[in-house]
């Protein structure tokens, strides 16, 4: 398939999402949602998950050209469901011109994808609904004012996961991965993205909208307060997570994955330092087992032998 | 036509006849088999309509009210835990302020866990934003889906209704019913085509948004129940149509026998049928009874009940649920609508009865018939629970089966 997207010069200057919104600067999700927006044009409803994104529509006010529709916390691909059908049956029987037709995106946070939602969205898939899903991943419940969601990486703090002598690491457990499990159900595309990578991002985006039924998108999302940064270093800090190699940037189509950046494998130190929800593992006394952990995991991923990899 | 249904049936009937669009389902016993018939006539292409398995209730009810956001007919049915379950979203899609039908099959909840009926589900899902309209007969199930429609639907209501029936004993009982013809229905009911904001690509909105503070959240709160309060002017005017054309012609309140009685019962649901029997079989020994049930739960039609009930000598409020740590529900929003009537009944008295799918006996109506109306009456402020001595002698060899020791307290109200 041959791309419209080459060099951000190619992105839409267009945009949908106007500026001023409530959320916080810097917010790394946000910028995902305003690229989306861009690709995927006007005609789109956004469903909602309970989370930060909620704020973006206060009464009276819209940032968006598209449409609106908060959910709950846990059903948000179940909204999606009932619009789509509801747009198809309108369709089907005559009731409404496909000109009126709309793009169905859940919006959902990682603690709403991975937690409490996510039999309503493993449903959808199930179904084969025909939508866009889009999960901004900040690793925490962060609407709530950031405590740990099943996607918080080993080694991070969170407001109920903090370091303590018994408990250095801060989070214990390993992150859920969520790509793999919305993986084992085949949907017919699937892929990982991240801010700081506009142009991979855009042409997955369009390749999806090539295709029909769960288009599944998992967006790596910095959080200036969750994480600890200035907001200005979004950017760095999206970087660094996919040159460490911590966040891959890859996709699957019907669960055949391939990877579209090679990354620099950067020691993930250089990541984790950057950010005060690592501190711990730095100051007072460095903790190198964690780190290493940390370490070895991804090494481990990238040394295992089913990464391929392609552009998007 | 008339034809031996089921209440479940005449529920997959009620959704046939008002010709809806999409039907999310989930299963939960009492309620399949209006899933099933549903999902049959769908396929086989009786009916119309998109049918689609959901994953939960909670998800059901979402993407029931998402598409009504979008503009189609909707049909969904669930019971008991499945109602609970859904709380959350049914909250939701009333504050969308959206039409839709969904049929409750009351049944107890959980713990202990049963199959049988009592109102603690659908009393639960009270002030969620849904209308109630609780049925006791086969017949008034169809008739009040579809009347249902007309008035969820109405501009000056624009809220989701629930069709709330017993479990068993209707669900699950053979009753003659007269299917409306489809169509005068289709006449009474056409083809849907909402006037209220939908999801278009040339018109965008905006629904379920955040309020910033109490002064946004009051307004859309109060709007809400503006809303369920207009309908029961609109029931009254759906109601007239529907009863020229069907000759079916249902009130705010079912009264038996009221007119020129001392004392009345009060009692919603199927349960009514086996208390209007218990009228009868009192006015044969020359007692001056009469039975009212409330058809419309929310809104509650307090003018029409307090004005059965003025001058009344007394009133035997029924609750088929129990609110621990309170007691009967009906009772208490009932003894607060009769409050500031003129000539209210000065004696009242609640009764929990009937708790998971329980009979209750002649003998415990002649009870409390007479609790009310003896010489020396006594105001409680508990409930009274009707169980009876045999009840009592069974659950006793029950828990010494259990190795439980037996308490002393006499739970009885009657000694029969
Ligand atoms: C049923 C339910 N439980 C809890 C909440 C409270 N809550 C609102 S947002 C949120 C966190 C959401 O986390 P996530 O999905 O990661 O999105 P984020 O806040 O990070 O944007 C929680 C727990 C809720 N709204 N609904
Ligand atoms: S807390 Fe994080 S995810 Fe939420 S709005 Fe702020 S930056 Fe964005």
């Amino acid at each position: 398939m041959t791309t419209t997207y080459r060099s951000t010069r190619d992105i839409p200057e267009q945009e949908y999402l106007s500026a001023g919104t409530a959320l916080c600067a810097g917010c790394g999700g946000l910028e995902c949602i305003r690229l989306f927006h861009k690709v995927l044009g006007k005609d789109v409803v956004f469903v909602n998950a309970a989370g930060c994104m909620t704020l973006l529509t206060t009464y009276p006010m819209t940032p968006f050209q598209g449409s609106w529709l908060y959910t709950t916390m846990g059903s948000a691909a179940a909204g999606a469901q009932g619009v789509r059908d509801a747009l198809d049956v309108l369709i089907e029987r005559g009731r409404m011109s496909s000109k009126e037709d709309l793009k169905v995106v859940v919006l959902a946070g990682d603690g709403s994808s991975a937690d409490i939602g996510l039999t309503a969205t493993s449903g959808a898939m199930h179904r084969n609904l025909d939508f866009y899903y889009l999960c901004y991943d900040n690793e925490g419940y962060g609407n709530t004012g950031f405590q740990m969601s099943s996607t918080s990486p080993f080694g991070s703090h969170t407001h109920t996961t903090d370091p303590v002598a018994s408990h250095p690491a801060g989070t214990e457990q390993n992150k859920k991965d969520l790509f793999e499990i919305w993986r084992a159900q085949k949907p017919p595309y699937l892929a990982t993205v991240s801010p700081r990578h506009p142009v991979d991002m855009a042409r997955k985006i369009e390749k999806s909208m090539a295709t029909d039924g769960p288009r599944m998108f998992l967006a790596l999302s910095p959080c200036p307060p969750g994480w600890g940064y200035e907001p200005g270093q979004t950017h760095e800090i999206a970087r660094g997570a996919v040159e460490t190699g911590i966040w891959p940037l890859k996709e699957a189509i019907r669960g055949m994955v391939y990877h579209t950046h090679t990354p620099k494998m950067d020691p993930v130190a250089t990541y984790l330092e950057m950010q005060d929800r690592y501190r711990h593992l730095f100051e007072p006394k460095r903790q190198e087992a964690a780190i290493s952990q940390i370490q070895e995991k991804v090494n481990e991923y990238w040394a295992s032998q089913n990464v391929r990899f392609r552009d998007a | 036509m008339k034809q031996m249904l089921t209440g479940n049936a005449a529920a997959a009937w009620g959704a046939r006849l008002a010709d809806v669009d999409y039907v999310p389902a989930f299963p939960i016993t009492p309620q399949t088999e209006i899933i099933e018939t549903i999902s049959h006539w769908s396929s086989d292409g009786t009916m119309g309509c998109r049918f689609v398995m959901m994953d939960s209730e909670h998800a059901m009810v979402t993407a029931a009210g998402a598409a009504a956001a979008t503009g189609v007919r909707v049909f969904t049915a669930t019971s008991s835990q499945g109602l609970l379950y859904a709380l959350e979203a049914m909250y939701t899609v009333a504050g969308w302020r959206v039409p839709l039908v969904m049929v409750n099959v009351s049944r107890g909840i959980s713990s202990p866990i049963t199959l049988e009926a009592d109102h603690n589900d659908i009393l639960s899902a009270r002030d969620t934003g849904f209308l109630q309209i609780h049925a006791e007969t086969c017949q008034e199930v169809v008739d009040s889906i579809i009347m249902g429609y007309r008035i969820a639907e109405d501009p000056r209501v624009l809220l989701p209704i629930i069709i709330n029936m017993d479990g068993f004993s209707l669900s699950f009982t053979r009753e003659p019913v007269t299917i409306p013809d489809k169509d005068k229905i289709a006449s009474f009911l056409p083809t849907y085509h909402p006037e209220h904001a939908l999801f278009r690509a040339s018109s965008p909105m905006s629904q379920g948004v955040a309020v910033l503070g109490g002064g946004a959240y009051s307004y859309f709160k109060y709007q809400t129940h503006l809303a369920a309060m207009n309908a029961i002017e609109v029931h009254n005017e759906i109601a007239d149509l529907y009863g020229s054309l069907t000759g079916r012609h249902y009130g705010l309140v079912d009264s038996y026998k009221t007119e020129d009685a001392d004392y009345v019962f009060i009692i919603t649901n199927a349960l009514a049928t086996r208390g209007k029997a218990a009228v009868d079989h009192l006015r044969l020994q020359g007692k001056s009874v009469g039975l009212l049930r409330p058809r419309l739960i929310r809104p509650l039609p307090v003018e029409a009940i307090a004005s059965q009930l003025e001058g009344k000598k007394g009133v035997i409020v029924i609750d088929q649920n129990i609110s621990p740590g309170l007691g009967g529900i009906l009772f208490q929003e009932l003894a607060a609508a009769l409050y500031s009537t003129p000539h209210r009944p000065d004696r009242i008295k609640s009764f929990v009865g009937g708790l998971g799918g329980k009979n209750i006996s002649q003998d415990e109506f002649d009870y409390m018939l007479s609790a009310v109306s003896q010489d020396e009456y006594l105001w409680t402020d508990q409930p009274e629970l009707l169980y009876t001595q045999a009840e009592w002698a069974q659950m006793q060899s029950m828990l010494a089966v259990a190795g439980k020791e037996v308490p002393d307290d006499n739970y009885l109200s009657i000694d029969t």
